[in-house]
């Protein structure tokens, strides 16, 4: 029994690194006052781009940069739709979420010759360990910066009162930039450890609904990188569950069908967001073009 | 002597505006709403650039890039609405942006460098003491009251050094009370040498606390005075160009009717909280004006939430709505505590909500759509379903002509409308099913004095028409001068009525702040 | 004054135009980075679009259900809300008409079609009645919901059809056959291209759901909730339940593509039948500026994409149909950056009018 809930714990872990991750990223973006539903199409870039770079060069951590990096360029498209021209912030992130969606495949056929997933990575090129390294120290880091540093506390207001701030003389664009390209940064990072951590390449939509549930998360955890953390661990334990069981029987009804057991995190989500939505207060100018 | 001097030439809203102000004294700027007051004071701290004509500071021409810069030349502005974020400390809002830390620090950036807060803290305390603007620092800003609030934005001028203060219809949201300790402070700083500029349109402030004032009007400047010995119609009259009433001639007495609300042991609040309404009681007649005066906040809007939508927190119709109430209300005779919006609206009353441009119009849309607002109900308006586009076209054009709306362009977008065109639009739409109840809130803000004139007669002629009216309003001046009765709301509950005519401005304004019967 | 709004009513014509000439353009760019002409792609696309007959047909056959699924992002928009979920709404709508199609064999005709189609439009209004409950009454966030509910309803589907109404003479991920009384008959000008009366019926819906919002009551309280839910709700409209309506008619008008694909083409529930209509909707709508009828045109400018970027596989070395995607993307991209465009305009109009000139921006 004690091996089984090891067992859990440990995918548990695992499967919460790319949440975390994404969550941290739409955390800051959040806060600084730009809603991140875009969060999905940077995984889904960073997992196609680290599957790319690592299958090249042999290298993970090249991949892991190479994730980030994509994940960055996507939010500065993002960032270009929402600051300067001052999209719906809803419409352009779908807009992203289809590009992104759309471009793995494209590159995929000219790079492999492939329309599903690209070639598979070796064990001896992936990761073993570090992101969830990565994942967990995220939150305590962005808890130390949001609380205790002087750009944490201008990123707070930009999101919460972006005129007292600008009123202050500080350039509000400037720090929802910094905090839009971080979260592509770590929603990409996110994205890599899907392709080159928990599997061995990239598959079609990989992501399959992650960048929203890290979403619903950021939700339950109040927008607070700790309760964030907590919030990712119980998502993932739906997960790691989930996988375990499949191919139950419930004694008197038969198996249950594998589809229901599939949906449960979706469901998961959706509860999330049913119950405690009106509890947690959202940054005040979320969403607010300046 | 010139301690300070600013002249703008022909610029943009602003056509002519010269203001001269002497250091070390309280100047008052005033104009109607649209004078240009705002915006040449935002080209004063930073915000807009004067597109010719000058800034004088102590004799020498500025010019800045941004209210950072006006701050480090010694100037700043406290806006209306305060630039605080509410869940943050006091501390935090104040040191935003200048945020002091340890030297230990310096080969991170700059922003990345983490707060010393407890140096702040002690230069703030040493501020407190000698400007005796005792703030607490360390709860969230928006668990203090709005007096409190207001030393916090001064605090923050302080703290950068600030010679040269502009405030912003500071005591808009202030008790009469706290407006004392306001200007208490103000006299303090003052005698420290700071220069104050307040922009105000309240001139009964003006005429006690200033020494010299600029009249604005329609973007220029048409007098500078010391206020010694001026008089507020004086001043209304600079303001406007012509002779203002200011006091409506009072109505004869009212002929009473039936009962056209009522409220009775209204409590309503949310579990574990502090009660927004508390055993509140009140009848509205017809014919008969009941005034509800009282600063923002104790529970006016809470009780307008409540009327329009007395189902939703009488009887907990949805999950999770967490404020309810208790208590009987009737409107038109009828008990609504079961009503939703819909239904209480379709009984036929007239409601002019408290913010016209969030609550009363679709600001994007033509007049003819607005028209539409709440009366889509009516059967002369639709009928199966659909609009009758030639009835609403027809009933908002006689609508435009007996209010004297302008632009009389039915498609012209709501938006373009003055404040005062918007609110008679508002008033003509909800008068137009002759309802038997009228309640309207604010109904005179941010609107120009030639239209309040207009809009109190109209109200007058409606109670002379036997319809019950609710005002509320938290200008006292219009309370006193059109309501029969005067309720005086604090902290969710009527601490006290008078008749008309019954009590002055100061004695209740003591209620208004909480005073009670005894402390005479 | 006057001057002025005439310009404004060019450039909001031109709008649309111009967003989807540069999602389409951008979008064919990216074709050069595969090695292919760009003009080369895009002559494969009209060709494949409008080359034949049958071509055209095939487009007026993607055509239908985009026009539907635009609808259901449409509606909900007027109201205020981004439906994302007309993917999962159709499915259950399909799922829906072939069960009636299966189950209910005996009715007669015209009944069975009324049947089918009410059958298909209750359960996707079923299906948005979810998110909208959720949304008006809870207040979760609508995009999120409605994203979950298409994994759902993907799941929910695949099950049902594979153990409720399996296919009995084939080993595809399929439904068994509709009676063939409920089948539509193609439209023989067309060839062999499933042009059926699915598709007048999805522009009937487009004219219905255009009267609605320009005559009606019904359709003003949505506009007007859509428009400020704050002043909606002081003139007495409950604002929740014109939130609730919009997500629950948006998902019944996505469920009608049900009619024009088991109806109309397969005569069965093929698992993923759909190549995302319910997410090509979106710049559907949006193209179209949520207006019904102009979304007629803009889902024909979609149909015509879908069907020209068909042929891309087979044509080009490297460019697949994913191209569409592509640039669908770019066209919400476009359009919803129109709106800076629009304030960026005003701006350069403000200056010269002289209104107070910002110091920094």
């Amino acid at each position: 029994m004690g091996e089984h809930l090891l067992d859990l714990a440990a995918a548990t872990l695992r499967l919460a690194t790319p949440l975390l991750l994404a969550a941290m990223g739409g955390l800051l973006s959040e806060r600084s006052g730009i809603i991140n539903l875009a969060l999905e199409g940077k995984m889904l870039v960073g997992a196609f781009a680290a599957a790319v770079v690592t299958l090249a060069t042999g290298s993970p951590w090249l991949g892991l940069a190479g994730g980030s990096l994509a994940g960055i360029l996507l939010a500065a498209l993002y960032g270009v739709a929402v600051l300067p021209l001052k999209a719906n912030q809803i419409v352009a992130a779908t807009g992203i979420n289809m590009l992104a969606a759309g471009i793995p495949p494209f590159v995929a056929k000219i790079l492999y010759d492939v329309t599903g997933s690209t070639p598979s990575i070796e064990l001896a090129h992936r990761f073993v360990v570090f992101p969830m390294g990565l994942a967990l120290v995220a939150p305590v880091a962005l808890w130390w910066v949001l609380g205790k540093t002087r750009a944490g506390l201008r990123l707070n207001f930009a999101g919460e009162h972006p005129e007292a701030l600008a009123a202050a003389g500080v350039s509000v664009a400037r720090v929802r930039w910094t905090a839009l390209l971080a979260a592509g940064a770590l929603a990409g990072s996110g994205g890599a450890s899907l392709s080159i951590f928990l599997s061995s390449a990239y598959s079609r939509n990989m992501s399959s609904g992650r960048g929203f549930m890290a979403l619903a998360a950021l939700i339950l955890g109040k927008w607070r990188p700790l309760p964030t953390l907590f919030a990712c661990l119980f998502f993932a334990v739906a997960d790691a569950v989930q996988i375990r069981l499949q191919g139950l029987e419930i004694a008197g009804l038969g198996k249950v069908p594998v589809q229901f057991i599939q949906i449960l995190p979706y469901v998961l989500t959706i509860i999330v967001l049913a119950g405690f939505v009106g509890k947690s207060r959202a940054p005040k100018a979320l969403g607010e073009p300046l | 002597m010139r301690g300070v001097a600013k002249a703008f030439g022909a610029c943009v809203a602003n056509r002519d505006v010269t203001i001269r102000v002497e250091r070390g004294t309280v100047h008052a700027v005033v104009g109607e709403n649209g004078a240009g007051k705002s915006t040449c004071m935002k080209m004063l701290y930073g915000l807009y650039r004067p597109d010719c004509g000058e800034i004088l500071i102590h004799g020498k021409a500025r010019a800045w890039r941004s209210p950072r810069d006006a701050i480090a030349a010694g100037l700043g502005m406290v806006h209306q609405h305060f630039m605080l974020a509410g869940p943050y400390t006091g501390l935090d809002n104040i040191i935003l942006g200048d945020e002091p830390s340890q030297g230990f620090w310096r080969w991170l950036p700059a922003a990345w460098r983490p707060i010393d807060r407890s140096q702040a803290r002690r230069r703030l305390q040493e501020l407190m003491a000698a400007y005796h603007l005792q703030v607490d620092l360390d709860v969230p800003v928006e668990t203090l009251p709005v007096g409190v609030q207001q030393r916090l934005e001064i605090l923050k001028l302080l703290y950068r050094g600030v010679d040269i203060l502009i405030l912003d219809e500071p005591t808009a949201v202030l008790t009469p009370q706290e407006v004392d300790e306001f200007f208490t402070n103000l006299c303090r700083l003052k005698d420290q040498g700071k220069t104050i500029i307040v922009i105000t349109h309240k001139l009964g402030e003006v005429l006690r606390y200033a020494d010299d004032v600029t009249v604005l009007r329609r973007g220029a400047t048409v007098a500078e005075r010391p206020v010694a010995g001026m008089t507020a119609p004086e001043l209304a009259e600079l303001m406007v160009g012509r002779v203002v009433h200011l006091q409506v001639a009072p109505p004869p007495s009212p002929k009473l009717g039936a009962e056209q609300l009522r409220l009775a042991k209204v409590t309503m609040g949310q579990r574990g909280e502090k009660p927004k309404l508390a055993d509140l009681s009140l009848v509205v007649r017809s014919g008969e004006i009941v005034g509800i005066a009282g600063i923002e906040g104790n529970g006016q809007s809470d009780l307008l939430r409540l009327l329009l939508d007395p189902g939703r927190y009488l009887h907990r119709a949805s999950l999770g709505q967490r404020i309810t109430a208790k208590g009987e209300i009737n409107v038109l005779g009828r008990d609504v505590s079961s009503f939703r919006a819909k239904a209480l609206r379709a009984l036929g009353l007239g409601v002019v909500p408290e913010d016209r441009c969030q609550q009363g119009l679709l600001l994007s849309q033509s007049l003819w759509t607005n028209f539409l607002l709440g009366v889509q109900r009516m059967p002369r308006f639709g009928r199966f379903g659909f609009i009758r586009r030639r009835q609403v076209t027809s009933a908002l054009a006689a609508a435009i002509k007996a209010f004297d709306v302008r632009p009389a362009d039915q498609q012209q977008i709501a938006s373009g409308l003055s404040g005062g065109n918007q609110q008679k639009l508002i008033i003509a739409r909800e008068f137009i099913g002759d309802p038997r109840l009228f309640i309207c809130a604010q109904p005179t803000r941010g609107v120009d004095v030639g239209s309040i004139e207009f809009i109190h007669q109209r109200i007058l002629d409606a109670r002379a028409g036997g319809t019950a009216v609710l005002l509320i309003s938290s200008a006292l001046e219009e309370v006193m001068a059109l309501a029969d009765r005067i309720l005086v709301f604090y902290d969710g509950k009527i601490v006290q009525e008078f008749r008309r005519g019954e009590a002055d401005e100061a004695k209740i304004g003591h209620f208004m702040g909480g005073g009670s019967r005894g402390d005479d | 004054m006057i001057k002025s709004r005439s310009k404004d009513a060019i450039w909001r014509a031109l709008r649309p135009v111009i967003a989807a000439s540069v999602g389409l353009l951008v979008g064919v760019a990216f074709t050069a980075m595969a090695g292919e002409q760009p003009w080369n792609v895009l002559r494969v696309i009209l060709k494949g679009a409008f080359g034949s007959t049958y071509d055209l047909g095939l487009t007026l056959f993607y055509t239908t259900p985009i026009i539907l699924t635009g609808l259901a992002v449409a509606l909900p928009i007027k109201a205020g809300l981004f439906n994302i979920g007309a993917e999962g709404q159709l499915n259950m709508g399909a799922l829906a008409v072939a069960a009636v199609g299966i189950l209910c064999p005996q009715v007669p005709q015209p009944w069975n079609i009324l049947l089918a189609g009410t059958a298909g439009f209750a359960a996707g209004a079923f299906w948005g009645s979810i998110p909208g409950w959720l949304k008006a009454y809870r207040g979760s966030h609508e995009v999120i919901t409605t994203i979950m509910l298409n994994f759902i309803a993907a799941g929910l589907t695949g099950w049902a059809v594979l153990a409720l109404l399996p296919s009995l003479d084939s080993q595809n991920p399929e439904s068994a056959r509709i009676a063939p009384s409920y089948l539509l008959q193609h439209f023989s000008w067309f060839g062999d291209a499933p042009v059926t009366w699915a598709l007048p019926m999805a522009v009937a819906a487009a004219i219905v759901v255009w009267v609605l919002f320009r005559f009606t009551i019904p359709g003003f309280k949505l506009t007007a909730t859509g428009l400020s839910p704050e002043a909606a709700q002081v003139s007495g409209i409950s604002v929740r339940f014109q939130q609730w309506l919009a997500l629950t008619l948006g998902g019944g008008l996505a469920g009608l593509v049900g009619v024009a694909e088991v109806m109309g083409n397969s005569g069965r529930f093929r698992i993923g039948f759909s190549p995302d209509y319910g997410f090509i909707g979106i710049p559907v709508a949006l193209l179209a500026r949520a207006h019904p009828l102009g979304l007629v045109f803009s889902a024909l400018l979609f149909g015509a994409l879908q069907k020209g970027t068909a042929e891309l596989d087979l044509e080009t070395t490297y460019v697949t149909r994913d191209l569409a995607a592509m640039i669908q993307a770019m066209v919400v991209l476009a359009v919803s950056a129109e709106g800076g465009l629009t304030l960026w305009r005003r701006h350069r109009l403000a200056a010269k009018s002289m209104q107070p000139t910002r110091v920094k921006d």
